[in-house]
C-alpha cells in the first residue's frame, strides 16, 4: 500500500471506520470491473456517504497529493474504474437518493449512485421515464452513466446519456464543488455539461445530477424480423435509417449470439437457424400512429428480405423479446470463461461489408465472434468468447480486436460508442486524433484538474499528445511555430495512421 | 504592415481589403490557411475578430484583422443513405438547407437571423423553435474542425451517430461565440423531411396562452415547436401561441384531435403551407429587431416569472419582439436596451436561476457585459484556463464574460 497513513487516517475520521477499506482482501472486491481482461487494486477505498463528505475525502486527498478514481457499480466495460495501488477508489455507491422529482418541469435531481433502472421505476407514477438503457440498467449508476456518456438500445430514437443531463454538480479534484449548466438545461456560459459528460471521471465527481424525464410511451410494438443471411439483415438496418423512419430501438443479434441466448435461461423464443435476427421497437403517444409506423417498418424488413416477420404488442410478449436482448452478454458469458466485449462504430450503410469483415478477422485468429449491437446506431459490439487463462488465445484476442477497431476506424467509424476509452482503448486514440487534438485534450483535463490526479492514465496516451511550449519571457514569440517560414510545425495528419 | 504578412499567408484571393474600422479582412479559402492566419496572429500578437456572414452579429469588435468564414463554404460530403452531411462554416444556411431538400434530408433546427453562415449559427448556438420536438442544435452536430486561437487545427467528433471517445470539444465549441477559435467546418445529423408539416395559431392573452401551450404538453402530444409570441413578432396587436406538427399522417392527425381538446375553449386555426412557411420566417427573421437578443433559460413553470422580470427591466412599454419556447423553458428577446439594464435583469434572473446569454448585441453592449456575465461559483477559473488551452496568447476577441 502506497497511500500515506496520515491520509487513511484522515479519511477514517471523516467518513468513519468502517466506509474506509485498505486491507487486500478487501481491496479485491474493486481490482475489476465489467472488463474482465484488465486486473487491479487500490490503494485504498473510501465509500462517502454524502456530497459533503466526497468534497471532504477530495479535500484530504489534495492535501496528501493522492489519486482518485471515482466508482458507480463497477459495470463499465473499458476499465475506467480501475485504480492502482497509488491511488484511492472513491465508491460512490452509498449516494442513492433521489432529491427531487419534478413532474410539471420533467426533470429530477439525484444522487450518483442511484440506479439508472430505479430512477425510471420512481418516475413510473408520473407517467415518466428516464429514457438511456444501457444493458446493465438494472445495476449500473446515475455517476457512472454521466462519467461514460452511457447509451443503450432506446437511444436511437431519445438520444444518449449526454441529451438527457441538464445540470451537475460536480466536485473538483481540488475538493471545490462548482454546478455546471442550470435547473432547465440552458448552458450558463459554455456547455460545461456537454464537456463534462464522458469525461469517464478525469474532471470530478459528479455529486447531484439533474436529468431531463421523457413522457413514457402510451403504445409501443416490438417486432422481430429474422434473415437468412447477415448481410441481409445489415442492409434492413440501413433501408430502414434511410427511409427516415426512426424507430425507438433498431438491434441486431447475429447467429452465434441467438444460439447462446437461446440455451441459457434468457431464452426469447428466437430462431436459432437464422443467420442474424432484427428486434424492432416502435413507440408512440397514439395507437393509431405506433400503428402506421409498424406497417411501414413491417413492409421495409420484408421488402429486405426478412424470413418472417413477428409482432408483439402485450407487455409479457415484448419483456421477453426484450430479455434474451438486454441479457446477450450474461448468456454469450456461458460459451467460455472469458468474454471480451467490444465497442465500435460504424456509418450504418457499411454494416453489411464491416459484418463480413468482422467474421473473416474471427475465422483469420481461430476465434468465434458475436455480434449483438445497436444496428440503428452503427453501433457494434463484436465479442470474443476465449480461455483468458491461455496467453497463447489471450494474444489472438488482442490482435482480433485491434483488427475490428482498425476496420472500423477505416470505414470512417470510430473506436467506441458508449462503452468510453478508459485503460483498454487508450492506444486506440492515436488512430483517431492526432497529436494536436490528443495534447489539446490533455490541457483541456488540466483546466479541471491541474495535478492530474482524477482517474489518472485513462483515456489520453500521454506519449501521443504534443505539449505545446510556449515562450512567455517574450509575448511575440511562440516556440511551437517557425516564424521565419511562417509555418505551422504541426504536420496536420496522424503518424499513427501512416505506422500501418 | 499587417496587410503585407496576410498576403503572404494566403495570397491576393484570400484579402478581402479593409473593413469599415479600417482593419484587414481576411478570409481563408482552407482550414490550414485559417490555421496558419491563427498561428501568425498568436506569434504576432494581432487581435482577430471572427466574422461569418455578417448578418447576426455586429462585425464591430475592436482587433487588429478581421477573419471571415465566407470563402470556406460548400457541403463538402453528404451521405443521404447514412444521413450525415459535413459542411464547411461559410455555407449559407438556406444553401445548405436547399442542397439537403434536393436529396429528400434536412437538419432539424431552425435557427433565428436571416442569411446566416453555418459556422455563426453552431458558434452562437441559436436553436430555433424545433428544438421543442428535435433537441438544440448540439444534438444535431457529430463533429467539427476547429482551428484554435493557437492555430492549431482540430478534428474532434466524427461522422457517426454515436462516439464517446476522447473529450467532447465539439459541445463546448457549439455556443461559445468562438472564443476557443474558428469553426471550419461541421458534421451534421440529418433527417428525412416529414411527410407532414402542419402549423397552427391561435391569438389571446399571454398568460392564458402559456396555459394553453402547457396543457398541450400534458396531453401526451409531441409537438415539434411550440411557441408562445408576442405581438411584434406577429405582427398582430396580441400574443400568440403557434404550434407545428411533423411526422406521419397518423401521428400528426391523432396530435390534432387530442390538442384541440386540451386548448379548448381556444381554437387553433390551421395554416396554409405557404402562410405556414411565412409565418415562421417572419417569427424567425425579426430575431434581429432590435440592436440586442437575448436567451434566457428557465423552467417550464417559470416562465410568467421570466418574462415579467424581462419586462420589467428591459421592456417596459410590453412591445418588444418576444419567443417563448414553452416545453424547452427558453425565452428569446430581442430589442433596446443599455447595458445597465442589461446587467441588473442579468443579476436577478442569476438569482432565479436563469440564466441569460447575450446571442448578438452592438460592441458596448457584449464588452461591458459580455455573452455570459458572472459564472457561477468556481466556474470562471476553469473557463479561463480553457480559453488559455485554446488560445494562450488571447488574441480572439471574445468576451465571454462581464469580466473580460
Amino acid at each position: 500500500m502506497t497511500i500515506p497513513p496520515a491520509a487513511i487516517d484522515a479519511l477514517r475520521s471523516l467518513v468513519g471506520d468502517q466506509w474506509v477499506r485498505s486491507s487486500g482482501a478487501a481491496l479485491e472486491t474493486y481490482a475489476s470491473d465489467g472488463l474482465p481482461t484488465h486486473h487491479s487494486c487500490p490503494g485504498a477505498v473510501v465509500i462517502p456517504g454524502n456530497a459533503a463528505q466526497i468534497v471532504g475525502v477530495l479535500r484530504v486527498l489534495e492535501q496528501h497529493a493522492v489519486p482518485f478514481v471515482a466508482r458507480g457499480a463497477g459495470t463499465g466495460l473499458s476499465g475506467g474504474a480501475l485504480a492502482t495501488e497509488d491511488a484511492v477508489l472513491v465508491a460512490l455507491t452509498r449516494l442513492t437518493h433521489i432529491l427531487e422529482v419534478d413532474p410539471a418541469n420533467r426533470r429530477a435531481v439525484v444522487e450518483p449512485g442511484v440506479i439508472n433502472a430505479q430512477l425510471s421505476a420512481a418516475t413510473e407514477r408520473f407517467g415518466l421515464h428516464y429514457a438511456p438503457d444501457p444493458s446493465s440498467q438494472s445495476v449500473c449508476t446515475l455517476g457512472g452513466n454521466v462519467a461514460e456518456n452511457a447509451g443503450g438500445p432506446h437511444c436511437l430514437k431519445y438520444g444518449v446519456t449526454g441529451n438527457h443531463i441538464l445540470q451537475l454538480e460536480v466536485a473538483l479534484p481540488n475538493g471545490e464543488l462548482a454546478t455546471l449548466g442550470s435547473p432547465g438545461g440552458e448552458p450558463w456560459g459554455p456547455d460545461l455539461v456537454g464537456l463534462f459528460v464522458g469525461s469517464e471521471g478525469m474532471f470530478g465527481i459528479a455529486t447531484k445530477i439533474t436529468v431531463k424525464l421523457t413522457p413514457l410511451p402510451r403504445a409501443v410494438r416490438t417486432l422481430l424480423a429474422d434473415f437468412s443471411s447477415l448481410r441481409t439483415a445489415g442492409e434492413a438496418v440501413t433501408a430502414m435509417i434511410s427511409s427516415g423512419i426512426v424507430p425507438a430501438a433498431l438491434e441486431m443479434m447475429d447467429q452465434k449470439c441467438v444460439t447462446a441466448v437461446e440455451a441459457s435461461i434468457y431464452r426469447a423464443g428466437y430462431p436459432t437457424d437464422a443467420s442474424a435476427v432484427l428486434i424492432v421497437e416502435v413507440d408512440g403517444m397514439t395507437e393509431a400512429a405506433v400503428a402506421e409506423e409498424t406497417r411501414q417498418v413491417e413492409s421495409i424488413l420484408q421488402s429486405s428480405g426478412a424470413r418472417t416477420v413477428t409482432k408483439a404488442s402485450d407487455p409479457k410478449q415484448r419483456a421477453r423479446l426484450w430479455q434474451g436482448r438486454k441479457k446477450a452478454f450474461g448468456a454469450m458469458g456461458r460459451i467460455d470463461s472469458d468474454l471480451s466485449v467490444q465497442d465500435a462504430v460504424v456509418p450504418r450503410t457499411l454494416l453489411p461489408d464491416i459484418l463480413e469483415q468482422i467474421s473473416r478477422i474471427g475465422i483469420e485468429h481461430g476465434l468465434s465472434v458475436c455480434n449483438v449491437f445497436h444496428a440503428g446506431d452503427g453501433n457494434l459490439h463484436p465479442n470474443i468468447a476465449f480461455n483468458g487463462k491461455d496467453p497463447v488465445i489471450r494474444g489472438r484476442v488482442e490482435r482480433a480486436s485491434n483488427a475490428i477497431m482498425h476496420l472500423c476506424v477505416e470505414g470512417g467509424g470510430t473506436i467506441t460508442g458508449e462503452h468510453g476509452v478508459g485503460l483498454d482503448k487508450r492506444h486506440l486514440m492515436p488512430l483517431i486524433f492526432d497529436p494536436d487534438t490528443l495534447g489539446l485534450m490533455r490541457r483541456i483535463r488540466r483546466a479541471f484538474d491541474p495535478d492530474e490526479r482524477a482517474n489518472p492514465g485513462k483515456v489520453l496516451p500521454a506519449h501521443s499528445c504534443r505539449e505545446r511550449r510556449t515562450d512567455h519571457s517574450n509575448p511575440r514569440r511562440d516556440s511551437t511555430m517557425d516564424l521565419e517560414h511562417h509555418r505551422p510545425r504541426h504536420p496536420h495528419r496522424n503518424p499513427a495512421l501512416n505506422d500501418d | 504592415m499587417i496587410d503585407k504578412q496576410l498576403r503572404v499567408l494566403v495570397g491576393d484571393r484570400g484579402l478581402l481589403g479593409a473593413d469599415a474600422t479600417g482593419i484587414p479582412r481576411v478570409a481563408p479559402h482552407t482550414d490550414e490557411e485559417c490555421s496558419l492566419v491563427l498561428s501568425v496572429a498568436s506569434s504576432e500578437g494581432w487581435r482577430v475578430r471572427i466574422e461569418g456572414s455578417g448578418t447576426w452579429m455586429p462585425t464591430d469588435a475592436p482587433a487588429d484583422l478581421a477573419l471571415t468564414t465566407r470563402h470556406l463554404a460548400g457541403v463538402t460530403d453528404l451521405n443521404p443513405a447514412d444521413l450525415v452531411a459535413t459542411v464547411r462554416a461559410g455555407t449559407t444556411w438556406a444553401n445548405l438547407r436547399a442542397t439537403l431538400l434536393d436529396q429528400g434530408a434536412w437538419v432539424v433546427t431552425d435557427p433565428p437571423g436571416s442569411g446566416r453562415s453555418v459556422g455563426s449559427i453552431v458558434a452562437t448556438a441559436t436553436s430555433g423553435p424545433l428544438r421543442t420536438g428535435f433537441g438544440t442544435l448540439r444534438d444535431q452536430l457529430l463533429g467539427l474542425t476547429l482551428a484554435t486561437g493557437n492555430g492549431e487545427i482540430i478534428r474532434v467528433g466524427g461522422k457517426v451517430v454515436k462516439n464517446v471517445a476522447g473529450y467532447d470539444i465539439t459541445k463546448l465549441a457549439v455556443g461559445s461565440f468562438g472564443a476557443f477559435g474558428v469553426i471550419t467546418s461541421v458534421n451534421l445529423r440529418l433527417r428525412a423531411v416529414p411527410r407532414v408539416d402542419t402549423t397552427m395559431l391561435a391569438y389571446g392573452e399571454r398568460d392564458e396562452l402559456l396555459r394553453a401551450a402547457r396543457s398541450i404538453l400534458e396531453a401526451g402530444t409531441t409537438p415539434a415547436a411550440l411557441e408562445v409570441v408576442s405581438p411584434l413578432a406577429t405582427g398582430q396587436s396580441r400574443w400568440a401561441v403557434v404550434l407545428r406538427l411533423l411526422g406521419s399522417d397518423a401521428a400528426v392527425n391523432a396530435d390534432r384531435l387530442t390538442i384541440a381538446d386540451a386548448v379548448a375553449p381556444i381554437t387553433l386555426k390551421e395554416l396554409d403551407t405557404s402562410a405556414a412557411a411565412q409565418l415562421w420566417r417572419t417569427l424567425l427573421t425579426q430575431a434581429t429587431a432590435g440592436e440586442t437578443t437575448l436567451r434566457l433559460g428557465a423552467l417550464p413553470t417559470a416562465l410568467e416569472t421570466a418574462l415579467d422580470t424581462l419586462a420589467h427591466y428591459v421592456d417596459e412599454e410590453c412591445d418588444d419582439w418576444i419567443m417563448v419556447s414553452v416545453a424547452a423553458g427558453v425565452v428569446r428577446w430581442s430589442g433596446e436596451a443599455q447595458p445597465n439594464r442589461l446587467r441588473l435583469l442579468r443579476g436577478v434572473c442569476a438569482q432565479l436561476e436563469m440564466p441569460i446569454t447575450i446571442e448578438r448585441a452592438p460592441w458596448h453592449v457584449r464588452s461591458t457585459i459580455g455573452h455570459f456575465g458572472a459564472y457561477r461559483e468556481n466556474i470562471g477559473g476553469i473557463i479561463t484556463s480553457l480559453r488559455r488551452s485554446f488560445d494562450d496568447r488571447g488574441i480572439l476577441a471574445v468576451p465571454l464574460s462581464d469580466e473580460s
